[in-house]
């Protein structure tokens, strides 16, 4: 089972979800956990663990061979992204704009644009009884996080078996890193607060999900605050709402120390047991 | 001499745009010939990524020796114009095209 939580608006509390979903569920299964927010991951300030496994990652980008280059300009023709420049008789490439398609290399009559591996960040490991966490961490300065989610999933989808449940702490937004952190997910969470800036975003989310043609759910955080547009919202669009976790300055608290609320909070509990009993409900309805 | 701007506009009313790789237009004054042209960059707006250099590299292709412009280039796009040799002025960014011109001849704009 592969979870992906997700929102639209930034800080609704993706993170603080999947930290104590994972923590609750490796309670009494094998669960792994992993950080797909790889421009800025912070679940790991949650989940105390032990390193097993430390790896650099690296894309692949054109390097310019000058010597057989007949400046022909198809390069920098095909790049859709402009990483590859002509300037008179020089070929310029911008690594961090490059998408790794390759098309400048294939179509390159000379082969004059070899593809080199080049780091764009590093991929850890962590293990504490029944529950495993990979967190990948882009390096200061890349902008492209696709090719690193990417990776990072595969590096799950080798390790661990399909019994495994798989938790995808997801980026924000609906832009590509949140299309490659879902895309293989069987279920997706959406996570929202009761505001209008936190329906607005749902509502991208929502539509960008079901354009994936992905089942999801949403958990209300900071429920309290705000008003009830998003239960209205939700109703209308007949989409199960899985939890309400409520405001309250004392899990502020407890979050902003780095621990785990369910611990110390009962009403989380309940809401964690709500979200896993619906889970549970969705793969037994799939498997019959 | 030839010298670019990057404005909003065609001619020396035009305001001027202070971004360099998503500018509207760039005007080029060549001063030999008294000759004003332009380029149309409102394309780079549809860029995701990496509109500097390619602006840059359309810029290279007019040959100009000063670029007047706003904020002053972004890293990618000063990284190409570097190559060109193209000299760079800024904080031209909110006045009109001919103001800008002016106070680069009275050498009031800041070499980037």
């Amino acid at each position: 089972m592969k979870i992906a939580i997700a929102s639209g608006k930034g800080g609704t509390g993706k993170t603080t979800l999947s930290t104590n979903l994972a923590s609750f569920l490796a309670e009494t299964h094998q669960v792994v956990l992993t950080d797909l927010d790889v421009e800025e991951p912070n679940s790991g300030l949650f989940i105390k663990a032990d390193l097993v496994h430390e790896e650099d990652k690296f894309k692949m980008v054109p390097e310019w061979a000058a010597d057989e280059c007949i400046l022909c300009g198809n390069c920098q023709k095909v790049c859709n992204f402009h990483a590859v420049i002509q300037l008179g008789e020089m070929i310029m490439v911008f690594p961090e704009l490059c998408h790794g398609c390759y098309a400048c290399s294939e179509l390159c009559p000379t082969s004059s644009l070899p593809m080199i591996p080049k780091k764009m960040g590093g991929l850890k490991h962590f293990q504490k009884g029944n529950l495993s966490f990979i967190e990948s961490r882009l390096d200061i300065g890349e902008e492209q996080a696709v090719p690193l989610i990417a990776q990072t999933i595969s590096y799950v989808e080798e390790h661990f078996s399909n019994e495994v449940i798989r938790i995808f702490d997801s980026p924000p937004g609906t832009s590509c890193p949140v299309i490659e952190a879902t895309k293989d997910a069987d279920f997706i969470i959406l996570v929202t607060e009761p505001t209008p800036f936190g329906l607005h975003d749902l509502k991208l989310a929502v539509e960008t999900m079901r354009e994936l043609k992905k089942d999801l759910g949403v958990v209300v955080n900071r429920y309290g605050i705000g008003n009830d547009d998003v239960l209205q919202y939700c109703k209308e669009e007949q989409i199960a709402v899985l939890a309400k976790i409520p405001n309250s300055r004392r899990i502020a608290e407890i979050y902003s120390q780095g621990h785990l609320i369910y611990k110390e909070i009962p009403e989380v509990m309940v809401e964690l047991e709500n979200i896993t009993s619906y889970i549970q409900s969705l793969k037994e309805k799939s498997l019959s | 001499m030839k010298i670019a701007f990057t404005t909003k506009g065609t001619d020396w009313d035009s305001a001027m745009d202070p971004r360099f790789g998503r500018t509207e237009y760039f005007l080029i004054y060549d001063d030999d010939k008294d000759e004003l042209s332009h380029y149309d960059n409102r394309d780079s707006a549809n860029d995701a990524h990496g509109a500097g250099p390619k602006t840059a590299q359309k810029l290279f292709e007019f040959k100009p020796d000063i670029l007047i412009t706003g904020n002053g280039p972004g890293g990618n796009a000063a990284t190409v114009l570097q190559k060109t040799g193209v000299k760079i002025f800024i904080g031209a960014g909110d006045i009109t095209v001919k103001e800008a011109y002016e106070a680069f001849k009275s050498s009031s704009l800041k070499e980037f």
